[in-house]
């Protein structure tokens, strides 16, 4: 897969309402253009509002079914039912939630989904925040980010969504980044060739909630996963493989980047370095990212229980 | 025409079967469990051809069923109390998406503490969430009902969602009999569901996307049309139905020995029921005394209320209760015949909880009334117990 | 496309639903052509899709929707454009 073999085909028109940047947009784009046209979007409450612009005028050219914030399962499994009924089970029935819409409030809806066999997939572009309501803190943001309800830095470690959604024993599994394209995209038509519940997760730095140059933003995501603080992995039936630089950095062939170069580029961490270093908060991430590759590298090895 | 003699939520999953649904999303809740039960015992024996999903909570029954009507398909769910509580933010997205899903509530209290017993706080607690909410008295009735909703709510002068709604035990678990129809009657009345709109990759449409103050008006406005002509279609459908199957349970209001009475008794569901054999006994004592029973409450029958209440005293009887206000249908109804001629209006609260309330218990709330014991300002609690000065 | 007859919230597809985005914009992305190697890491990196690709894999600015995020100058291996201010 490489840049060229990425569909010509555009199905978000130009002109919508996202901020300039915006990474959630641009894994949109990608995934409707891996999916094609026979596709249905849920999309609960989430800053995907913004790029659903306001009626009667919408740039998805897919049907798009908004959806109240809990229940983004619970419909995709009512999509799903319907489509069988009217033959058209071909389709594609995709949830497209933001990390509050799938850590916290959507999570119940989303592990109903997969227990009962949707034949659905599960996206979740995680900011790391509640973003569309001004940068609160959710499941999914990571220790010691300023939001605007965790102002000293928040005080807890995320939560580990991939090993939830393992847990629920899904024939596809897989963690992106938009920034690196050609694999989300492969990674987006992967779950779409596989029947039954699929979750895919993309980590989309969010320039306004994370304090950095909007024009860093895909060079933001690269750091995370250059940095260990993002992997690139995938499940089939239970069997876990890191992909790319993840990949290269459990089989000792690239060394993780320092974790700091990825703090000190966002204003989210700045109270970590000043007005001194707050030496117990550095410690803390490096404890827990250690402890998390630890984990990796034994899901590498063993997986996990077959689906 | 064949005859069943069951339980009103059995009678209820017939009158659904008929109706071919082709999604039923539900999750168990006593009272209604057994409808839910049934369909999914149909299904599975291949008597219902539809998909049936086993969600995880209310909320997501309301929202499998709301995304699966969004699809352009006839959908049915059932629930009772707290179920209907948690559904709240679906149903009002069910109204305001204009989509015809057909919902039996049994009438249950709310908790705490648990109580599995009738109450009808839970489906008056949603009376503004833009579904029609009707009210049964009897097995026959919730069959009937159930394939004149359909009809209702796919109108195209409606397009919203409806509510029928029965008494816990009281009807939901007692056995009655009930004349069934013939699928082909069923399928002559009640013509396959064609959508208003749906969601199809071949006519790509976003539903439910920020809309601003320059038309979320409008649209409010456009329901509460369908509401509107809901209040003439709910007759309408009951008299085609009749000439169809020879069976009527009333319009809006069911009016029972109206004619001479100087007194009517408001009342719905099972207490509709009881209340008939109340005014009976009353009329047998002389007492010149009616029923009106309360079959819809939104679309509220405001015309109906001015047409019964000119001349006469009303006495609404309320197994409901908004606190801090009273009963739902005393409160409503003086508003609907402000300025009537001749007309006053009492309120008892009856039956609260799920306490038993007998025909005895009318005739003494009416006879109250009657003998001027009753202020019509002061919602009157029937039967109250001394709370030791609490 | 066919409009349905329902009232409620139900939007069709367009270009430019929240506006000519490109108003937006502080800063404008020019390519030096002259530079460009068609590898197309602009045009897949473009959030909005204001990267047009042509048939022969070259590359221009829609300039109506571009918002001026500036991500394709950073991705572009031959630093082949460059973000210059608006008038």
């Amino acid at each position: 897969m490489a840049i060229k073999d990425l569909a010509r085909q555009e199905l978000m028109h130009p002109g919508a309402g996202s901020c300039p940047g915006c990474v959630d947009l641009l894994s949109l784009r990608m995934t409707l253009k891996a999916l094609g046209e026979k596709t249905v979007l849920v999309i609960p409450a989430s800053c995907t509002a913004s790029i659903e612009c306001s009626y009667p005028k919408t740039p998805f050219q897919v049907p798009v079914l908004t959806m109240a914030f809990a229940a983004s399962g619970a419909a995709a499994s009512g999509v799903a039912a319907a489509l069988k009924r009217l033959g058209d089970d071909d389709v594609n029935v995709v949830v497209w939630a933001g990390d509050g819409g799938t850590y916290d409030i959507g999570l119940q809806a989303m592990s109903g989904a997969m227990e009962r066999g949707t034949n659905f997939i599960f996206i979740c572009y995680n900011n790391e925040i509640y973003s569309n309501t001004g940068i609160q803190r959710s499941g999914a943001t990571p220790f010691g980010a300023w939001t605007t309800t965790t102002w000293t830095g928040k005080s807890e470690q995320r939560k580990d969504m991939l090993g939830i959604v393992m847990a629920h024993r899904l024939p596809y599994i897989a963690s992106a980044s938009p920034s690196y394209i050609e694999d989300l995209y492969r990674k987006v038509q992967k779950a779409a060739s596989i029947k039954g519940p699929k979750y895919l997760e993309f980590h989309t730095p969010c320039a306004p909630g994370w304090r950095f140059p909007m024009e860093q933003t895909v060079e933001m995501g690269r750091l995370a996963v250059e940095c260990g603080a993002w992997p690139l992995l995938e499940a089939v039936n239970g069997k876990v493989e890191f992909n790319l630089r993840s990949k290269q950095i459990l089989d000792g062939k690239y060394e993780r980047k320092p974790i700091e170069e990825y703090l000190k580029a966002q204003g989210r961490f700045a109270h970590l370095f000043r007005p001194e270093r707050d030496e117990k908060a550095l410690a803390e991430i490096e404890r827990w990212l250690d402890a998390e590759w630890e984990h990796y590298r034994q899901l590498a090895s063993c997986g996990v229980a077959a689906a | 025409m064949t005859t069943m003699f069951d339980v009103g939520n059995k009678v209820a999953a017939k009158a659904v079967q008929l109706c071919r649904p082709e999604v039923i999303a539900a999750y168990p809740i006593t009272p209604q469990t057994v409808i839910v039960e049934e369909l999914a015992r149909m299904v599975q024996a291949g008597e219902l051809s539809a998909e049936y999903l086993c969600v995880e909570s209310e909320h997501s029954v309301m929202a499998a069923t709301c995304a699966a009507a969004s699809m352009g398909v006839r959908t049915f769910t059932a629930t009772s109390s707290q179920g209907l509580a948690f559904m709240h933010e679906m149903l009002h997205w069910a109204s305001l998406s204009r989509l015809p899903i057909v919902m039996i509530n049994v009438n249950r209290a709310l908790g705490p503490g648990w109580s599995i017993w009738v109450d009808e706080t839970d489906s008056m607690s949603q009376r503004d969430t833009g579904w029609i909410q009707i009210y049964c008295s009897t097995a026959q009735e919730i069959f009937d009902t159930v394939i004149q909703a359909f009809k209702l709510a796919e109108h195209r002068d409606v397009q919203l969602p409806v509510m029928i709604n029965y008494s816990a035990f009281t009807i939901s678990h007692t056995m009655m009999p009930a004349d069934i129809l013939s699928q082909e009657d069923v399928d002559a009345f009640l013509p396959a569901f064609e959508a208003y709109w749906r969601l199809d990759w071949r006519n790509p449409v976003t539903f439910g996307n920020v809309i601003s103050d320059e038309y979320a008006m409008e649209k409010r406005y456009t329901m509460y049309r369908g509401m509107e002509a809901a209040k003439q279609l709910i007759p309408e459908i009951a008299r085609e139905y009749e000439q169809t199957f020879g069976r009527y349970h009333g319009g809006l209001i069911e009016e029972y020995r109206l004619d001479d009475a100087e007194y009517v008794l408001l009342a719905m569901a099972a207490i509709g029921s009881e209340a008939k054999v109340a005014v009976d006994n009353l009329r047998d004592k002389g007492y010149k005394v009616g029923l009106g029973r309360m079959r819809v409450i939104r679309p509220f029958p405001d015309e109906e209320l001015r047409r019964i209440g000119k001349g006469r005293t009303l006495i609404a009887l309320d197994r409901n209760i908004s606190v801090g206000s009273g009963g739902v249908v005393y409160h409503e109804t003086r508003s609907a015949v402000l300025g009537v001629e001749g007309c006053k209006v009492y309120g008892y609260l009856a039956g609260i909880g799920g306490r038993d309330v007998t025909y005895e218990d009318i005739e003494g709330m009416a006879l109250k009334v009657i003998n001027g014991e009753a202020d019509p300002d002061v919602v009157g609690w029937w039967d109250l117990k001394d709370t030791g000065g609490k | 496309m066919e409009r349905y007859e329902a009232d409620t919230t139900i939007s069709y597809p367009c270009v430019g639903a929240a506006g000519k985005t490109g108003g937006w914009r502080d800063f404008k992305p020019v390519i030096d052509q002259s530079n460009c190697i068609k590898c197309l890491r602009c045009w897949a990196y473009c959030p909005e899709g204001a990267v047009l690709r042509g048939e022969d894999d070259s590359v221009s600015i829609d300039y109506d929707y571009c918002k001026g995020c500036g991500i394709c100058a950073r991705e572009c291996p031959k630093k082949a454009i460059t973000m210059e201010r608006e008038d």
